[in-house]
């Protein structure tokens, strides 16, 4: 079946580059005509600092048109030199982004101009920030377990899980970080029920993975209904607060972005941090991505490939389960039926759209909890482009990712196949 | 894993390297791969000619699939049975003063696990109050309620069941029931109030139109497979939420779906000629939708094991190398496919937004669980159209009695153990050596290997 795939895979290069260019440029033009030209007279106006703050910058005056048909130039610039001149990958990367950039600019001064509110750009990022946790962690958790080879769809019911334990065990101890730490240890077992399922019963990861949320959301809504709604207590509704660093959270502009915020924050970074340099830098990464690739193999020269599964399908799941206890002791405080809603797919799309890299999984999440905080954010500056469709935009991208449109994204060769010693 | 031999037809994992590689009999084939590999396995043969006596103990011994399922479904309603108990206070009380008084406790056990299960059944199949009240001057519909209901509530588990049975014999996994759900529920709900039609006609343009609806998004689906290669898992998942989307969009938009003069995502009720009738006069629920959905089954089971089309279908899934070779077109099969799978989920779209006393209208509320049910079906089911009804049958019962069970326990059993039972099901049916140990079955001929799947790149 690999061979089969790999005869219907598109050529990829020079094709491939003009594709890209291709869509440089559209997305320059439509900078230019769609939000340039018509966009409403006026300026654009962006806050840069939150309000309270000590360090007060002065607000950005944009003239809307302007800019858009300046970043719409620089976009088909891109487009044109990816045309002629081969670049390298970093720089193809780069390119990307630049163009990816000067389209969020004119959509931004689209979006404002003429606008008598302003946008507050550095509280759009901070939210963004804040969404983008339990997808960040969740994509950490998909790769920490199909980088050793099992399929983990069950992200969103880790989630849940997750986030069900942390508001139950925070309540009822009154203690926000047992909360947390239940949260990771829940999300854990469920991970434990698929490690057992995959790799002793060698159940097919994908129906254990759709059964598994099923599992979760029946299993947290049940006990929403039977144990929380008729004890309140259990579902007190406290949070953490935000956590300001010392000296780096007055910094204007970053200090807000990256450094005033709750522990979850902090706790993201170390882990993208520890499974970034885990997986690429140690014996242990090493390890773990020879069982996904080829277990024959790692088999051969020793390693354990059930325990290094297991422990890594356990142990992406407690990284969910910090993340679904996010939703609860992180932010909204309260548990409530299906409070994950579709973030343990996004997440899933993110790892996948990352190409099961952490920081490719980390980049993709940013995109995707940006473009989820932008489409609350432009539905109240009254923008007649509907939320919906910016909502849409994650699972759309992951498409035409894995369709090979944009490069090919390719899954751990073992990926999904469970390992039975010859 | 490309190049084992084909050990069953239309699996959708391709075949288990311990049941190829063990023994060739069929039966020890069919007791030890996967729940889909089972399915087909018994399909053909090899099953029928064996319900003599001593065969049925072999087959309790060993472990069937029947066995298996009936042994699953037991299990999981004895995990759920603890699940009641230990969420429940007044239990909890009387064991915490089991020493002074353990009968009360055994008593309050008893009475927890006993109402729930009770009202659920009375709910799905028939209470014997009804009975004594049709003596008594009360209505004989009333018998039959509970029993229309899951007809009535099995009619969309049905039909997205066979959706995904059918994906699983050409080796697809559909996941993508739920927005395939969602796109055939936009079009039959918008030829139902949009559109002026006499009443027959009205009910068949709206059928027709739900399954076009899905059958596209299947097609998309299967054309991007055949393509590009595009897993089929991770372009429905994303298909999924981005019809999910569409849906909030169009019901938003006054100009689309939204009902006139309302502010929330609702849609206007469908027109009174194109609504489902009933099947026996109005307390029952259950309409042609269900009769749609045993069609559907009937047709779902001729295409597979008459058509060509079906064989090539179980082709492709049972080895697509082989299929090739053969002069099957493996990419036209697999667009097809996602085609009629799509076809079907859309239907029971149609089946959703058309049923009911009257149709209630389309909301974000309308797609439910239904796409994901349809899974859980089609794994019970054994990807067999029968299997798929009477899966569906039992979903559609467990619904039915769950509600009735909600209202009739104190404290109230909520409905989403429903879902904890299903997945159980499931989870134990994918799982036979789990159950072989559980019961202490004898492991069955042939090393009891189970069945290997495919991953993302396969």
């Amino acid at each position: 079946m690999t061979a089969l795939t790999a005869a219907v895979r598109l050529p990829v290069t020079t094709s491939r580059r003009y594709l890209a260019s291709a869509s440089f440029i559209l997305l320059g033009l439509i900078d230019i005509v769609l939000l340039g030209y018509f966009a409403h007279p006026g300026h654009a106006t962006f806050n840069l600092s939150i309000s309270g703050s000590g360090v007060q910058i002065p607000n950005v005056h944009a003239p809307a048109a302007l800019v858009c048909y300046v970043v719409g130039a620089i976009s088909i610039a891109l487009g044109v030199m990816r045309a002629f001149v081969e670049l390298e990958r970093r720089a193809r990367r780069l390119s990307i982004a630049g163009a990816l950039l000067c389209f969020l600019i004119a959509l931004l001064c689209w979006a404002d101009a003429g606008n008598s509110t302003s946008l507050n750009l550095v509280a759009l990022i901070q939210q963004s920030f804040a969404a983008s946790i339990p997808l960040v962690l969740g994509a950490l958790a998909g790769c920490m377990c199909e980088r050793s080879g099992v399929i983990n769809i069950a992200i969103e019911g880790q989630l849940l899980v997750g986030a069900f334990a942390a508001a139950a065990i925070a309540s009822e101890l009154s203690s926000l970080w047992l909360g947390l730490i239940s949260g990771a240890l829940a999300a854990g077992l469920l991970g434990l029920l698929l490690a057992v399922f995959a790799i002793n019963f060698l159940v097919d990861q994908i129906i254990l993975g759709v059964v598994l949320n099923v599992l979760a959301l029946g299993l947290t809504g049940f006990l929403y209904d039977r144990l929380m709604v008729p004890n309140p207590n259990l579902n007190a509704g406290n949070s953490f607060n935000a956590l300001k660093i010392p000296v780096l959270g007055d910094i204007p502009i970053i200090g807000p972005i990256f450094f005033d915020s709750t522990i979850f924050l902090y706790i993201t970074y170390a882990l993208i941090i520890v499974i970034q340099v885990g997986l690429f830098r140690t014996r242990w990464g090493l390890r773990v991505r020879a069982v996904g690739e080829h277990p024959t193999a790692a088999d051969t020269v020793g390693i354990r490939v059930l325990w290094i599964r297991y422990r890594n399908v356990v142990l992406g799941a407690m990284v969910a389960g910090v993340g679904g206890a996010y939703l609860t002791v992180g932010s909204a405080g309260f548990f409530s039926k299906d409070i994950s809603s579709g973030l343990g797919f996004i997440a899933l799309a993110a790892m996948i759209f990352g190409r099961w890299t952490p920081l490719g999984s980390v980049a993709a999440s940013l995109l995707f909890g940006f473009a989820g905080t932008l489409a609350t954010v432009l539905s109240t500056l009254n923008v007649p482009i509907p939320s919906y469709f910016l909502l849409m935009a994650p699972y759309v991208a992951t498409i035409i990712a894995v369709a090979g449109l944009v490069g090919r994204v390719r899954a751990p060769a073992a990926d999904g196949k469970p390992y039975v010693k010859a | 894993m490309s190049d084992q031999p084909p050990a069953a037809d239309g699996a959708p994992a391709s075949a288990s390297p311990g049941a190829g590689a063990g023994s060739g009999a069929p039966d020890a084939t069919a007791s030890t791969s996967s729940p889909a590999d089972q399915a087909s396995a018994s399909d053909q043969g090899g099953q029928r000619g064996r319900l003599t006596g001593n065969v049925i103990i072999q087959a309790i011994i060993e472990g069937s699939p029947v066995v298996i399922t009936l042994l699953a479904i037991f299990m999981a309603l004895v995990i759920n049975a603890l699940l009641i108990v230990f969420s429940d206070p007044n239990v909890l009380h009387a064991w915490s003063q089991f020493f002074s008084a353990p009968g009360t406790a055994l008593s309050a056990t008893w009475t927890s696990i006993s109402t729930a299960y009770s009202a659920l059944f009375e709910g799905a199949i028939f209470s014997p109050a009804t009975i004594s009240a049709a003596f008594h001057g009360g209505s004989i519909a009333a018998i039959f309620y509970p029993l229309s209901l899951t007809a009535f509530e099995a009619t969309p588990l049905i039909l997205t069941g066979l959706s995904v049975a059918i994906a699983f014999r050409a080796g697809l996994f559909n996941i993508g029931a739920a927005g395939q759900f969602v796109g055939g529920a936009i079009v039959a709900a918008w030829l139902g109030f949009g559109v002026h039609l006499p009443v027959g006609i009205h009910i068949v343009v709206c059928v027709i139109g739900g399954f076009a609806g899905g059958a596209v998004l299947g097609w998309i689906v299967g054309e991007l497979k055949a393509r590009t290669g595009a897993h089929e898992v991770i372009v429905t998942i994303m298909l999924n939420y981005v019809m999910y989307n569409l849906l909030d969009y169009l019901l938003s938009t006054p100009k689309a779906l939204q009902q006139p003069k309302q502010s929330n995502l609702v849609a206007p009720n469908i027109a009174a000629n194109a609504s489902f009738p009933h099947v026996g006069g109005p307390p029952p629920q259950a309409n042609i939708g269900f009769l749609i959905a045993l069609a559907a089954a009937v047709g779902v089971a001729w295409l597979l094991s008459r058509s060509t089309i079906g064989f090539q279908f179980r082709t492709v899934g049972a080895n697509p190398r082989a299929a090739r070779s053969a002069g099957i077109s493996v990419e036209r099969n697999w667009a097809l496919v996602m085609l009629i799978a799509g076809g079907l989920a859309g239907l029971a779209a149609a089946t959703v937004v058309a049923g009911g006393s009257p149709p209630p209208p389309l909301t974000t509320n309308t797609y439910g669980t239904y796409g994901f049910d349809g899974i859980t079906v089609a794994l019970l089911g054994r990807a067999r159209p029968l299997g798929v009804v009477l899966a569906g049958l039992l979903f559609g019962a467990l619904q039915a009695g769950g509600t009735v069970m909600q209202a009739a326990t104190v404290p109230q059993v909520p409905v989403d153990i429903i879902e904890v039972i299903q997945a159980l099901i499931v989870l134990f049916v994918a799982a036979p050596p789990l159950i072989r140990a559980v019961f202490r079955l004898r492991a069955a001929r042939g090393g009891g290997m189970e069945a290997v799947a495919k991953g993302w790149n396969g």
